[in-house]
């Protein structure tokens, strides 16, 4: 993403802000930030019951920072003009990503070690790294890991037939609207619709259509979710049901993006069809293969509403993803402190991985020549 | 009699038919693949007019196999028996329905609204905060993709006890904004990239602001990347799951919670969780029935530089 200076606008402006006019600015956002700090320590000494005023939530502080945030981007305008108008651009997205990640984050470090269970009347207590010599010792914990490395792995084939999705519809053929809306649908429903639709009424033993084609093609008693690995298997399918539009669908423009002019000139070399494919299309494809695959990964790993509705975990955790684990270690056991850790956990391997992935594929996708 | 002089050669006769042969290849394959897609759906549409017997036999084309009823409609109190009786399962139901299309159309406004002003501004100005410039920003916003929902939701849920706003539809809008957010970012930071400098700097020599020119010149030249963002968000948050089973109880439950909710309790009562499924599905399938177009924009954003 490299961005020269052409492509930026030049502005020339002269603003002439006078000293009252920056003294109003500043008074705003310190006038503000002081409201905000005054609510949170009268609210702190709330909580701590030093004092009473009868507070029953925090959304005063919450309003005091509203204001805060409103009186910070007005001051930018005031104090730094044409300047201050093209940071009211980015500012308020800003605040918001920050006040509703950071701030919560910052919180969830504190959850992270402490023993709190929503149901035990202790409430919240400092437990230090208990909550990582519990981790340590919980099969099921690093069991869900295991399977969520499975789940990625189930990319590879998704991605090849959702490249050959793409080749077929970018080939000349009648009727492509319609195949490109029915091959979009799926991406369109609601994964807890799905886990009905299909895991729990196509794949129904009895009577479900599956199960009954299955039947006909000679495996008499057919159970979906009964062993580990064909449940995990069926898992992956729906998932990959719902998210094989999507991969193909970013094919498919890098597919129509490739000038006619390199298969024009490869058919008169007389290149065969294969080779051509080999040699032409894939490897232009692979910036794009890589960005849906990077995409594909990221959504992959947030695997849980499919899992939670058809098979909560089962048989014994073979299908757990660490979402959907850590759903149910909330809401069957209301352990709010372990369930946080193993979150932070999570997402210190995410980051992990996904840096690793990120510049691995710089690597690959920068040309060679 | 005239005698045919010009003949094909053999290899342009043997060519026909094996171009034929592929062209059925590939017609078999896309309808194979389109049957896979559409049955799920056309199941349960049809499953929501099934008796329990006709589920039982396993009867798939109505007026063929089994007659249609009223049933699936019936249990959500909307079939046109039921439609101008009091029922409580109906109101529910469009209580359900309407939760769900206020936290989804809410947030997708106030993502775009939030996202068009960001990528406009990443992709104009240079900008610095402390170390961080243009890209960095960017990479801030766009690396919000990465973090799963499981890390927010128990501290969210502790928060929003303390600022009451557990069950409500505003905290659900505020925090599904977040989620689409960094996709409305990489989708308006394409579009904006694409639109002339130019254009703004006629705008700014004739004399209107940087807000101007952004509000009445780049806006509707935008509007195309817009309405993709918008409906991609949409389709993100109306099938939003996880933060609404944990957030939401009786006040500002979604759709897919109700569905969630109901999917063990039925039994074999299968025509009313299909009538149920298909509420939940069936405004995105219109959707994307007439704008996918705008989807498939959307989706093809950033993959084509």
């Amino acid at each position: 993403m490299s961005s020269t200076d052409a492509d930026y606008l030049h502005i020339v402006t002269q603003d002439k802000i006078s000293d009252r006019r920056r003294d109003l600015g500043r008074l705003m956002i310190w006038g503000s930030a002081t409201i905000l700090l005054v609510l949170i320590v009268i609210q702190s000494l709330d909580q701590f019951s030093t004092f009473e005023f009868g507070f029953t939530t925090w959304r005063p502080t919450l309003y005091a920072y509203f204001f805060w945030a409103t009186c910070l981007c007005w001051a930018q305008v005031i104090l730094y003009g044409e300047q201050g108008r093209r940071r009211l651009f980015i500012l308020p997205a800003v605040l918001f990503v920050i006040s509703m990640v950071i701030f919560p984050l910052i919180f969830a470090l504190g959850i992270a070690f402490s023993s709190w269970n929503l149901s035990s009347p202790d409430g919240r207590q400092f437990n230090g790294f208990d909550n990582a010599i519990e981790m340590w010792s919980d099969p099921f914990y690093w069991n869900a890991l295991k399977n969520m490395v499975w789940y990625i792995l189930a990319i590879i084939p998704e991605y090849i037939i959702a490249f050959c999705l793409a080749v077929l519809l970018n080939s000349q053929i009648k009727a492509r609207k319609f195949f490109r809306v029915a091959f979009l649908m799926p991406l369109m429903l609601s994964p807890v619709a799905v886990s009905w639709m299909i895991g729990k009424s196509m794949l129904e033993i009895r009577f479900g259509p599956i199960s009954r084609l299955v039947r006909t093609l000679g495996w008499d008693n057919p159970s979906f979710f009964g062993s580990d690995e064909i449940a995990r298997f069926m898992i992956m399918v729906m998932d990959a049901w719902t998210f094989i539009p999507f991969m193909m669908i970013m094919i498919l423009a890098g597919l129509q993006a490739i000038p006619k002019e390199l298969h024009e000139a490869a058919e008169v070399d007389g290149a065969p069809p294969w080779k051509k494919f080999w040699e032409i299309t894939f490897p232009l494809m692979l910036p794009v293969s890589i960005t849906a695959i990077l995409i594909r990964i990221i959504f992959k790993l947030k695997l849980a509403d499919i899992i939670i509705n058809v098979t909560s975990g089962g048989p014994g955790g073979a299908t757990d993803s660490v979402t959907s684990f850590i759903y149910r270690e909330y809401r069957d056991r209301s352990n709010v402190g372990y369930g946080t850790f193993l979150a932070i956990v999570y997402l210190i391997l995410i980051v992990i991985f996904m840096t690793f992935l990120i510049k691995m594929a710089e690597r690959w996708s920068r040309p060679r020549y | 009699m005239s005698k045919q002089i010009f003949f094909d050669s053999k290899n342009d006769v043997a060519f026909k038919p094996k171009r034929f042969l592929g062209k059925t290849l590939i017609y078999l394959i896309l309808i194979f693949w389109a049957i896979i897609c559409l049955f799920p759906i056309y199941w349960t549409v049809t499953t929501t007019f099934k008796t329990a017997p006709d589920v039982m036999k396993g009867n798939l084309v109505p007026w063929w196999d089994f007659r249609p009823k009223w049933l699936g409609l019936k249990s959500l109190g909307l079939s046109p028996d039921r439609i101008f009786v009091e029922s409580t399962v109906r109101e529910e139901f469009l209580k359900r329905f309407y939760n769900s299309m206020i936290a989804a159309v809410g947030s997708s406004t106030l993502a775009v609204l939030l996202g068009s002003c960001t990528a406009y501004g990443l992709s104009r100005f240079k900008y610095r905060f402390g170390f961080m410039r243009n890209s960095d920003i960017s990479f801030f916003f766009l690396s919000q993709l990465i973090l799963p929902p499981v890390v927010l939701a128990l501290p969210f849920l502790v928060l929003y006890k303390e600022l009451a706003l557990l069950d409500t539809r505003v905290g659900l809008i505020a925090l599904y904004t977040l989620t689409v957010l960094p996709i409305v970012i990489w989708i308006m930071r394409d579009q904006f990239s694409s639109i002339p400098t130019e254009l703004e700097e006629a705008a700014l020599v004739d004399g209107l602001s940087i807000w101007g020119a952004f509000l009445t010149i780049i806006m509707p030249i935008a509007l195309p990347g817009m309405v993709a963002a918008f409906i991609i968000s949409l389709v993100l948050t109306w099938n939003e799951y996880f933060f609404a089973a944990l957030l939401t109880s009786s006040h500002a439950k979604t759709l897919p919670v109700m569905v969630a909710s109901q999917t063990g309790s039925q039994g074999i009562s299968w025509w009313s969780m299909a009538a149920l499924s298909l509420a939940a599905i069936l405004p995105l399938i219109i959707i994307a029935v007439i704008l996918e177009r705008y989807i498939i924009k959307g989706m093809a954003a950033g993959a084509v530089k």
